[in-house]
């Protein structure tokens, strides 16, 4: 009797538990999947409600559709195999080689994640820009009619902004990861024969791949959907989905057009999300 | 698999030529290691021929481990020289030494199976695959290991991860393998049995050079030709591996490497011609060896606790009496405490009498003075 009692009592538990699903559950239909339905609902539909597929298909075939995906996939992965590059290189001398201050640097590449993402470019035009301190300093020292470097308002300058920005979101499980790898296995290794640059290869970078996709795409997905960089650099012909996104819904008004960029959008963010959580879940994050 | 096996040239033994020069002996000459204003090793001059063991063994922060790493390479002598065979090593970076190593956490490569674990310092090296692949096999069969060569460290227990860490220390040949506490993470049982396979390797590979670090005096007693005992990141004694438990020169040594009772003696007569000196210890006379003892010297005579005995016989000439504190009964052995005039006496014995005396009864103790040894009461170090 008593043990029937005893399993009895957490199953009540459980099912008045159950309810609790329900605020969190209304909450996040009502601000996140019922906007989000709605978009993809207008995707489909003309501005008088009538379903219109065929607006669908001509948007996805359309020149300013296909340019602006290339062109959202290109700075996105050239931005991200940047921000790969400069973090790996970046974390390994902060990791594994010893100099005072090392730590301080590292904390204050972290505060880049901090800051709003057009800081940075305005920062790049102060620099970088026609009249920034490179061209000037340039201009002067060789008498140079006109700016000589002009890379900025390209999809260079948006490639180099996002590398700048984003790359802490490289260093940061990098250096997580590094700090996880025995130095006795370099040791180890060091005194086997290997020289520094294998250690690298063979040692260090085996145990920072799931590091090292988790935090290429995170970048990815936050390059693809990357909006302030490219509009503050305004760079000429650089259009990308959530610029082309801005424009139809903001300045046209094409509101079907809009929606059905943004379940592209959507669905390519969500694909990079699950790729990220699969592996920040082998990295244990 | 013997050590017959090893005999293939590889690059590591062409490019480990300017390391190894005629021989495999280390050489420390005033080695020094300093962090900052702090120093831990104190100038160290120390030799270990070739095919020796040396056992370092002190207490934490004795500097073994630093005396170690500066001979791998990872730590840079603020003062003196590093050699081994003919050619000077303090400046050549790790990888350019010619060693092997194995540590107390395997430092197996966890992505590598056991034959690329094996393997990784020959590839390293810029060996042939045919050379590896021999090298591999017969690195694996010396530790008994041939039938884990495609798993993974994970999949392996404790001592077969370091069986396999031995292995790849082995496989590139070294002249010198450096062991930094091998044993340690392994539990009692699998410890002992790694000292008498490491015992045994050594005997298969007689030319290799071992320098082994290590807290357990066990493990120096069992495996060590010489041992350097470390205190203050100084040698407080350094001697072949018996002589030194026999004859220890210090009070630091005889407590460190082994069990030992320190009796407060007073030196009564010289030590003479058969290297034994009369002393007395409260009103009792005994009989020690002796080094160079003067009658007067206030000394301490060291016995073992498996050197004491209930019994009377002929060899056991020397005699003491004291109080039964304790009996811990351990299996093989039975540990007995005593009090001698105030000094704690441990007794070790495998065979006692029937009918143990009570705690607090007095109980007479004999040794043999072979079994002693004078040492100088303030010889501290």
């Amino acid at each position: 009797m008593s043990d029937a009692v005893a399993i009895r009592a957490p199953v009540a538990r459980t099912e008045s538990g159950k309810f609790w699903i329900v605020p969190p559950a209304a909450l996040l239909a009502l601000l996140f999947f019922y906007p989000l339905a709605l978009i993809a609902r207008q995707a489909f539909l003309d501005d008088i409600g009538v379903a219109n597929v065929a607006e669908v298909i001509r948007v996805l075939h359309s020149r300013f559709f296909l340019n602006a995906l290339i062109n959202t996939v290109s700075i996105s992965i050239a931005a991200t195999a940047g921000c790969l590059v400069v973090g790996l290189v970046l974390a390994l001398i902060l990791a594994f080689v010893p100099f005072p201050g090392s730590g301080f640097i590292a904390r204050l590449i972290d505060t880049f994640i901090a800051l709003p993402t057009f800081l940075v470019t305005l920062a790049f035009t102060f620099l970088y820009g026609s009249a920034g301190m490179l061209n000037a300093g340039l201009m002067e020292t060789f008498s140079l009619p006109l700016p000589p470097v002009d890379f900025l308002y390209s999809a260079w300058g948006v490639i180099l902004a996002e590398i700048t920005v984003y790359t802490p979101f490289i260093l940061r499980p990098l250096l997580a990861a590094f700090s996880l790898v025995d130095r006795g296995q370099i040791e180890a290794a060091s005194v086997l024969g290997a020289r520094p640059f294998r250690i690298v290869r063979q040692v260090i970078l085996p145990a920072a791949i799931p590091a090292l996709i988790a935090g290429g795409s995170l970048c990815l997905l936050l390059t693809v959907n990357e909006f302030g960089i490219v509009l503050f650099i305004g760079a000429k012909g650089v259009i990308t989905l959530p610029l082309l996104i801005y424009g139809k819904a903001i300045q046209e008004s094409a509101y079907q057009v809009a929606c059905i960029i943004a379940v592209v959008n959507i669905a390519l963010s969500l694909g990079l999300f699950g790729l990220y959580r699969f592996a920040a879940g082998r990295l244990g994050a | 698999m013997s050590a017959a096996a090893f005999t293939g040239t590889s690059v590591m033994d062409i490019d480990a030529a300017k390391v190894r020069g005629a021989g495999s002996n280390v050489h420390f000459d005033k080695v020094s290691v300093a962090y900052g204003a702090h120093v831990v090793l104190h100038p160290l001059t120390l030799d270990i021929a070739p095919g020796e063991i040396l056992a370092m063994i002190g207490p934490s922060g004795s500097g073994k481990t630093t005396a170690l790493r500066a001979v791998a390479g990872f730590v840079r002598p603020a003062s003196g020289r590093i050699r081994i065979g003919a050619t000077d090593v303090t400046d050549l970076p790790p990888y350019e030494r010619g060693l092997g190593m194995v540590v107390q956490n395997y430092a197996l490569f966890p992505h590598m199976r056991v034959e690329d674990n094996v393997a990784f310092g020959l590839r390293a090296q810029g060996a042939d695959k045919a050379l590896i692949g021999e090298r591999i096999k017969d690195a694996l069969a010396t530790v008994g290991m041939s039938a884990y060569a495609r798993r993974y460290p994970r999949e392996l227990s404790g001592g077969q991860q370091q069986r396999v860490a031995i292995a790849r220390a082995l496989a590139v040949r070294p002249r010198v393998l450096l062991l930094d506490e091998p044993l340690s993470a392994l539990d009692a049982q699998i410890r002992r049995n790694m000292v008498e396979e490491i015992a045994r390797l050594h005997r298969s590979l007689p030319g290799l050079t071992i320098l082994y670090v290590t807290h357990d005096q066990t493990e120096a007693l069992t495996l060590a030709d010489k041992i350097a005992i470390m205190r203050d990141g100084r040698v407080c004694s350094h001697g072949p591996t018996t002589e030194l438990y026999r004859r220890p020169p210090n009070r630091f040594t005889a407590e460190f490497l082994g069990r030992a009772n320190l009796l407060p003696v007073t030196i009564a007569e010289a030590v003479g011609s058969k290297g034994f000196a009369t002393a007395r210890h409260g009103d009792v006379t005994l009989t020690g060896a002796g080094r160079d003892e003067k009658a007067g010297d206030k000394s301490l005579l060291c016995i073992r606790p498996q050197h004491l005995s209930l019994t009377a016989d002929s060899e056991h000439t020397n005699r003491i009496v004291g109080t039964l504190r304790e009996v811990h009964w351990q299996g093989e052995l039975t540990h007995l405490v005593l009090d001698v005039d105030g000094t704690p006496v441990r007794v070790s014995a495998t065979r006692l009498p029937i009918a143990l005396p009570e705690p607090g009864t007095k109980v007479p103790l004999f040794f043999a003075p072979a079994d002693t040894s004078l040492l100088p009461e303030d010889a501290g170090v």
